[in-house]
């Protein structure tokens, strides 16, 4: 396989470990006001705070692996939705300090707390939509964006905003299920069936959208032989989607969770057929936007020496916070 | 045309202002985490529970800092996509493996590490716990070697190649590109600088409560091991920053002449102008006082060598001279007002009364900042002295763009200024309440439960209830969740 095509995975592996693990902590901001106040927004901040940073560090390697081994992608994709990205990075700032703002005085828990919330959903929205815009295409002339700035406002890139604040809502109540326990666990059964059935939903509307909106789309999900390689895709979602509703109420605390990222992966899976070799579609595939083959085999060093360290010590650094999160942080 | 300089000139500002306001945290995490582990490193070694309650003291503080300093720097690594996209496309496959490693090499380790270090003492025992708390100060260490190689090259590029499409390639060595010419100066003064500034701010606090009450024992030992740092690196920064001059006059002599204020070339021996206003139009620096030679002194090492000045240079390739001369005497100002103190303390301390002279701890207290100042100037003089340059020599700031329109670039700098003002504002704000509690025995830790911050039990002897804050938050409603 070439260098880039395994480049194009790491890319993938990366924003999919961004999309699960701080899906889930966004997830979480944007249940908050769902939470009362006291015990159970302290324990659901507390299930998330010794992990966050390293959640998020994700995403700096999906911008920065994209910088360094795309950079034409990078440089198309950025100012193509500068007002998504600055939404989501304003966001990004209001959540991330309200994890040790909210501790510091009382009278303004509240604000932070709404700050969380508010910096969550904006983040969460705006990453849907940037990925709906990437995929309903950006235009390009030469090596620089050309479209308008409005481009990335579309009735699709709403639905694709949506259904990505629905996935992580599931996200965020299936990993309360299991980390807490009594009430705010009941409460948190209640919210992940509500949003389980809105990401299907919306998992389901972006799809059926997806093929009208493109030829060449439409043509790889639906038209034989194709279909036969694709279909399974389809298929096994729904029955997890099954699964997963069954496992909410049942006593294994942790299949929610688990499931849930199966049906995200499926998701990616299914971008990845859908867009595949292009990193921008319509025009820029992942040949053209690639780095020169020394700066990728330097970087592929790195990544293979750093990586089953990063995982290992995440690994740990989860391991160390395992359990239920109860009456004082962890026990 | 013009409103495509306007753009320009707002996304000049955008990226100097988040820019700005991101090293302020790092030039403080990089001390303090090396600082947090000297003192638990010392706890470990005697036992001695001050270091325990200091480490946990600024451990508080530290939380607050990264925080502010993680999700400032993620606003950074998008700003060159969203501002630069031209220099993104052509410098990406030299500078963005650099900055990949930055993620996979520093980023991921203190993010990995810092939440052990935060909440895991209790969790993983003591041995274990240091060796995150050192994790998390390698990383930090570890960050600034790759963002400042990045920096390095785009003063002084080398090793690499232009593609046919415009690109920046790399050549046959990365270690040419990492290691390039300006690099290990900027890195040692850099990291000095980092470790100054925070223990400016440690003294500043230790000092603050030894005015109140000089029998603070804790107060003491901050008082005093930042005074060390103080007397011992601030000459070492100076000497560091004096060899970055004579490696930026080898490779940017227009920024060095900038800095100097040399409109003029002196063929018999340069002056060194201390203070004067410089005036670009008339390129001269009115009301200048000067002390003759010394400039040449000190860049050459000889009282008549020539100097070359800025009428060498072509207009269109000069840095803007007020800036640059302006930042640099404050630096350097900074950095002797700094000596200063460091001696004083050693002076008092030869004397015996390093507790006992209100004056000196007075002004410490002013000094806080300081550091804060001086990295900020430092980092003005080397960027704005490399003007109009993005990467020095080779593409120019005004060629590096993205095409965006003036108005999106205004409302996010807009946004970005209301946002950073009120959010770090009021951080700052958190950080300095907790710097004006004195440290006392039985500090507690950022660990927290259902009922805010944990009372940390256990490890440390003597008091550990804080009864003022364990009380339950005013706006707790106790209960449980229901279905709703
Ligand atoms: C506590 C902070 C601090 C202090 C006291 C000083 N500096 Fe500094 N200086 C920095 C913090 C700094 C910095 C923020 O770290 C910079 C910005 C970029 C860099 O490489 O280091 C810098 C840049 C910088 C440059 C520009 C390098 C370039 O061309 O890019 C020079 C020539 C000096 N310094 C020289 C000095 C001298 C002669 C000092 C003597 C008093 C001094 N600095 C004190
Ligand atoms: C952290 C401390 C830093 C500070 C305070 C700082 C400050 C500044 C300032 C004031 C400017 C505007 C110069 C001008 O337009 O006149 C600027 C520009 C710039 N700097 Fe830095 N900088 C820092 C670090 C870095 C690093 C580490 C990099 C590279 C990785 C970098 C890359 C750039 C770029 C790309 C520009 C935009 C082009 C330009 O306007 O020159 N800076 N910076
Ligand atoms: C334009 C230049 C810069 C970019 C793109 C950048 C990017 C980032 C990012 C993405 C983070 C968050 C990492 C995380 O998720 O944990 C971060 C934090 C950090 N950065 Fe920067 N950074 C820049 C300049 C600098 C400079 C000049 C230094 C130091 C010399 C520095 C040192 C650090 C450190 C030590 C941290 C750890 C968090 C903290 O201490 O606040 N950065 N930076």
């Amino acid at each position: 396989m070439d260098l880039t095509v395994v480049w194009a995975f790491i890319i993938a592996f990366a924003v999919f470990a961004y999309v699960v693990m701080d899906g889930f902590d966004l997830g979480i901001g944007i249940l908050f006001p769902t939470f009362r106040v006291g015990q159970g927004r302290n324990r659901a901040m507390n299930s998330i705070a010794p992990v966050w940073d390293g959640n998020e560090t994700w995403l700096v390697l999906g911008g920065g692996g994209l910088f360094a081994a795309f950079p034409l992608a990078y440089a198309v994709i950025l100012p193509a939705t500068y007002p998504l990205i600055i939404a989501m990075l304003l966001g990004l700032v209001f959540r991330g300090v309200a994890f040790e703002y909210r501790w510091r005085d009382a009278a303004h828990q509240k604000f932070w707390d709404n700050a969380f919330f508010g910096g969550s959903l904006v983040a969460a929205m705006s990453q849907g939509m940037i990925l709906g815009a990437l995929l309903q295409g950006i235009e390009v002339e030469g090596r620089a964006y050309a479209g308008s700035w409005w481009d990335w406002l579309t009735p699709y890139t709403l639905l694709t905003g949506l259904g990505t604040v629905a996935g992580y809502a599931l996200l965020g109540s299936t990993w309360l299920i299991w980390k807490l326990d009594e009430g705010v666990q009941r409460h948190a059964r209640y919210v992940a069936r509500r949003a389980a059935i809105a990401t299907i939903v919306l998992m389901g509307a972006v799809s059926v959208y997806n093929v009208a909106l493109n030829a060449e789309y439409a043509e790889r999900w639906l038209t034989a032989p194709e279909i036969y390689y694709v279909l399974p895709v389809p298929v096994i979602t729904a029955i997890i989607a099954i699964s997963m509703l069954r496992a909410i109420g049942s006593e294994r605390n942790s299949k929610p969770f688990w499931l849930a990222i199966a049906l995200f992966f499926l998701g990616m899976a299914g971008l990845g057929v859908t867009i595949f070799p292009y990193v921008v579609p319509p025009g820029i595939t992942i040949w053209d936007a690639a780095a020169p083959e020394r700066s990728q085999i330097f970087m592929l060093v790195g990544v293979v020496i750093t990586m089953p360290l990063i995982i290992a010590y995440t690994v740990w650094a989860y391991w160390v916070f395992r359990g239920k999160v109860g009456e004082d942080g962890y026990h | 045309m013009l409103e495509n300089l306007d753009a320009l000139l707002l996304a000049r500002i955008q990226f100097a202002f988040t820019v700005s306001f991101h090293f302020f945290f790092p030039a403080f995490s990089i001390g303090l985490a090396s600082f947090l582990a000297v003192l638990e490193g010392l706890w470990l070694k005697t036992g001695k529970s001050v270091y325990l309650d200091l480490f946990r003291y600024w451990l508080k503080i530290f939380a607050i800092a990264f925080a502010m300093g993680v999700v400032s720097g993620i606003v950074m690594s998008y700003q060159f996509g969203t501002n630069w996209s031209v220099f993104s496309d052509k410098a990406g496959p030299v500078i963005g493996p650099l900055m990949a490693y930055e993620v996979l090499t520093a980023f991921f380790l203190e993010a990995g590490f810092l939440g052990v270090m935060l909440f895991g003492m209790e969790k993983v025992g003591k041995k274990l716990h240091f060796a995150a708390t050192l994790m998390v100060a390698l990383g930090t260490f570890v960050s600034a070697f790759w963002i400042l190689s990045v920096n390095s090259w785009m003063q002084t590029p080398t090793g690499y190649l232009v593609g046919a499409n415009g690109q920046f390639l790399p050549g046959d060595s990365w270690w040419d590109i990492v290691f390039n010419p300006s690099f290990p100066y900027r890195l040692v003064h850099t990291v000095m600088a980092a470790y100054l500034t925070t223990a400016f701010v440690v003294g500043a606090v230790g000092a603050w409560h030894l005015l109140k009450d000089k029998s603070n024992q804790h107060a003491r030992k901050m008082f005093s091991m930042a005074m060390w740092m103080a007397a011992i690196v601030t000459p070492a920064q100076i000497f560091a920053g004096d060899m970055h001059g004579l490696n930026t006059l080898e490779y940017q002599p227009a920024k060095v002449m900038a800095m100097e204020g040399h409109y003029q070339s002196h063929p018999d021996g340069a002056p060194l102008i201390l203070f004067g206003i410089p005036d670009s139009e008339a390129k001269t620096v009115r009301y200048a006082i000067e002390i003759p030679k010394l400039s040449s002194l000190i860049l050459k090492h000889d009282l008549d060598a020539p100097m070359a000045g800025l009428d060498t240079i072509p207009d269109d390739r000069e840095p803007p001279v007020p800036v640059v001369f302006w930042s640099f005497r404050i630096m350097v100002g900074i950095g002797f007002a700094m000596l200063g103190v460091g001696l004083w303390s050693l002076w008092g301390r030869v004397r015996g009364r390093l507790y006992d002279m209100p004056w000196l701890h007075r002004a410490a207290v002013l000094m806080g900042p300081s550091g804060f100042a001086a990295v900020l100037a430092g980092w003005i003089t080397t960027e704005v002295g490399r003007q109009p340059f993005v990467i020095y020599g080779v593409l120019r700031t005004a060629d590096a763009a993205s095409p965006l329109d003036a108005p999106a670039v205004a409302v996010s700098l807009l946004a970005f200024i209301l946002v950073y003002f009120a959010v770090f504002g009021v951080g700052v704000w958190y950080i300095t309440k907790l710097m004006s509690k004195p440290p006392h025995r039985g500090e507690e830790g950022v660990e927290r439960g259902d009922d805010g911050p944990i009372r940390t039990a256990g490890i440390t002897p003597g008091p550990t209830q804080n009864p003022g804050k364990a009380q339950p938050l005013p706006t707790e409603r106790q209960g449980q969740e229901e279905d709703a």
